[in-house]
């Protein structure tokens, strides 16, 4: 074998993650299991590797993938099968080299299917119920995203061999409880898509407001997040809710170059210099957030998520924000997915509409949610609120307690400014 | 990270001639699977540089000068912005493309706040941000 150049490698290594997701959703089809399936794919990536450097990167580096792919697994389904035959003891071989073949057959022309469907039947299966969040996250990002284990484990800030485990665990998972490789129908399917969802929008936030370390932000999660979100609406274009997620992922995105100062320090919402949003992906998120609409999903806790940011993109200043809309969005979110971070949402809008008083009235309800004991924007936004009322005293003792609980060492630095500046008597700047 | 996949012109493009059914067909699959991929931000063909015109800039003048404008191998007929992993995979992924023998197509990387290192004081970002704000408030 001759020395492959680095460039070659490279080129390899893009055809195989452009390509890997189809290849395992065609091979999981055939195979029944989706780490048997990976296996395979990662086979013919190893090939690849082998004859590329010195036939070439093909002219349809796709289909050879996916050709050589196939044939090892057919010949992993007739290996297997000749293994179940010896194990059974079964005599009429003929007939079940007859049943093998017809099998083959029907193999072949389903890898030449709907690819989409295969696609949207990998999303279900690596955000299945039966996984823990992290594996499911992995997975997800793994098998659809085409992230490497060293990538994904780089991105959490854990070792690779905790993500290597994961996702070995989570196939095993998968394998034992004989997940069936399907498109879930009825109400099945709106608690497996909310899964699906979910799991792409704790890769957006983990990449938006990273929960520790030393960075506000880690904008290629955001990037692989906001692909998977437009690649699930591409599978599943009925779907309201998944143009909902997109809509505020593009929203939520649009903001990332303006929400970290030039010291990598955050910079809030209210404070941040609206030029520097991204107008392209405002008018994306609002194209899909219409879309949702449109499909009768403007309920959705998503789309209605993506409404609210829609209230920010839209206004062209701080000021003109409308704080009434947002607050009567978060009102509604309330009744569809009741919980004491929406409500807390909910207050800060309530406080810029109505004022000060009227906003920590409701945060305050707050104080005894078990829920929200040991969440640091609880006392973050009561801090604030409190400073402007002129409780600076208050406010302080609430912002130094939002600082002692943030993971996160710039959210934590602002936080001490900002209880610094109430120390001094001074309302701090938002 | 973003790049942007810039369509040279051809005699083709430059004379008007539109493209094929079968190519427009096949482009059409193309862009499909390019927002499949979550990829595809924008996309747009352009008109013969027979409908452009150019805006010449020397000290303290403006020229304005009408299309055509000769060197068609300078020219361009169409863009695609696209969010990519990395540069090879934007190659492979634009290998793809249906485009006809003699066609060629440059790559080239979006400028992000990063990428100016520290040559961007935050002087200049705070600068820039101001001047920003003073476009959009003017559009």
């Amino acid at each position: 074998m001759t020395a492959a150049s680095p460039d070659v490698h490279r080129a390899i290594e893009a055809v195989f993650r452009i390509e890997s997701a189809r290849l395992i959703a065609g091979l999981t089809r055939i195979v029944r299991d989706v780490g048997v399936a990976e296996e395979l794919a990662q086979d013919a990536l190893v090939a690849a590797l082998a004859q590329w450097p010195e036939s070439g990167v093909p002219d349809n580096p796709g289909a050879w993938l996916m050709g050589t792919a196939k044939h090892r697994a057919v010949d992993h389904v007739r290996r297997d099968r000749v293994g179940a035959r010896k194990v059974e003891e079964l005599g009429h071989a003929l007939e079940v080299g007859a049943a093998a073949s017809r099998v083959e057959d029907d193999m072949a022309d389903a890898l030449d299917d709907d690819v989409g469907d295969d696609l949207l039947r990998l999303v279900f299966i690596s955000c299945h119920p039966v996984l823990v969040t992290e594996a499911r996250v992995a997975l997800t990002l793994r098998l659809l995203g085409g992230l490497t284990t060293d990538e994904i484990a780089r991105a959490f800030l854990v070792s690779e061999p905790t993500v290597a485990q994961r996702i070995v665990r989570a196939k095993r998972t998968l394998s034992e409880a004989q997940v069936p490789f399907e498109l879930p129908r009825g109400p099945e399917r709106v608690a497996r898509l909310a899964s699906v969802l979910e799991v792409i929008y704790l890769i957006f936030n983990e990449g938006y407001s990273a929960t520790a370390g030393d960075d506000w932000m880690r904008p290629g999660l955001c990037e692989d997040a906001l692909r998977l979100a437009r690649i699930l609406c591409g599978l599943a274009p009925g779907e309201p809710e998944a143009h909902g997620l997109c809509a505020l992922l593009e929203l939520q995105a649009s903001r990332a170059a303006a929400r970290v100062g030039p010291d990598g320090a955050p910079i809030l919402l209210l404070e941040q210099q609206r030029a520097r949003w991204d107008q392209l992906l405002i008018r994306r998120g609002l194209a899909a957030l219409e879309r949702a609409e449109q499909l009768g999903g403007a309920a959705g806790p998503y789309a209605l998520q993506a409404a609210i940011a829609a209230c920010h993109a839209r206004a062209r200043r701080a000021a003109d924000t409308d704080w009434a809309r947002i607050a009567a969005l978060y009102a509604v979110l309330a009744r569809v997915q009741p919980s004491p971070v929406v409500e807390l949402n909910r207050a800060v809008a309530v406080g810029m509409a109505e004022g000060p008083a009227a906003g920590l009235a409701l945060a305050d309800r707050l104080n005894h949610e078990p829920a929200l004991a040991e969440y640091h924007l609880l006392h973050a936004v009561r801090g604030d609120l409190l400073a402007k009322l002129g409780r600076h005293d208050e406010a302080r003792v609430a912002l130094e307690r939002a600082a002692g609980l943030t993971r996160n060492a710039r959210e934590r630095g602002l936080l001490l400014e900002r209880a610094a500046s109430c120390a001094a008597g001074v309302a701090p700047r938002r | 990270m973003r790049f942007m996949v810039l369509v040279k012109a051809s005699k083709d493009s430059e004379a008007g001639v539109m493209p094929s059914e079968q190519l427009l067909t096949a482009m059409t699959k193309f862009n499909e699977e390019l927002a499949g991929s979550g990829a595809l931000l924008a996309g747009e063909g352009l008109h013969p540089s027979s409908r452009g015109v150019r805006i010449h800039f020397d000290a303290g003048k403006r020229n304005v000068t009408d299309g055509p404008f000769a060197e068609t191998k300078e020219l361009l007929a169409g863009f695609w912005l696209v969010q990519m992993k990395s540069l090879p995979e934007c190659v492979e992924f634009f290998k793809r493309a249906p485009m006809l023998p003699g066609d060629c197509l440059e790559i080239r990387k979006v400028f992000e706040a990063d990428d100016f290192g520290p040559a961007l004081t935050p002087e200049l970002r705070a600068a820039e941000d101001k001047l920003r704000a003073q476009v959009d408030k003017r559009s």
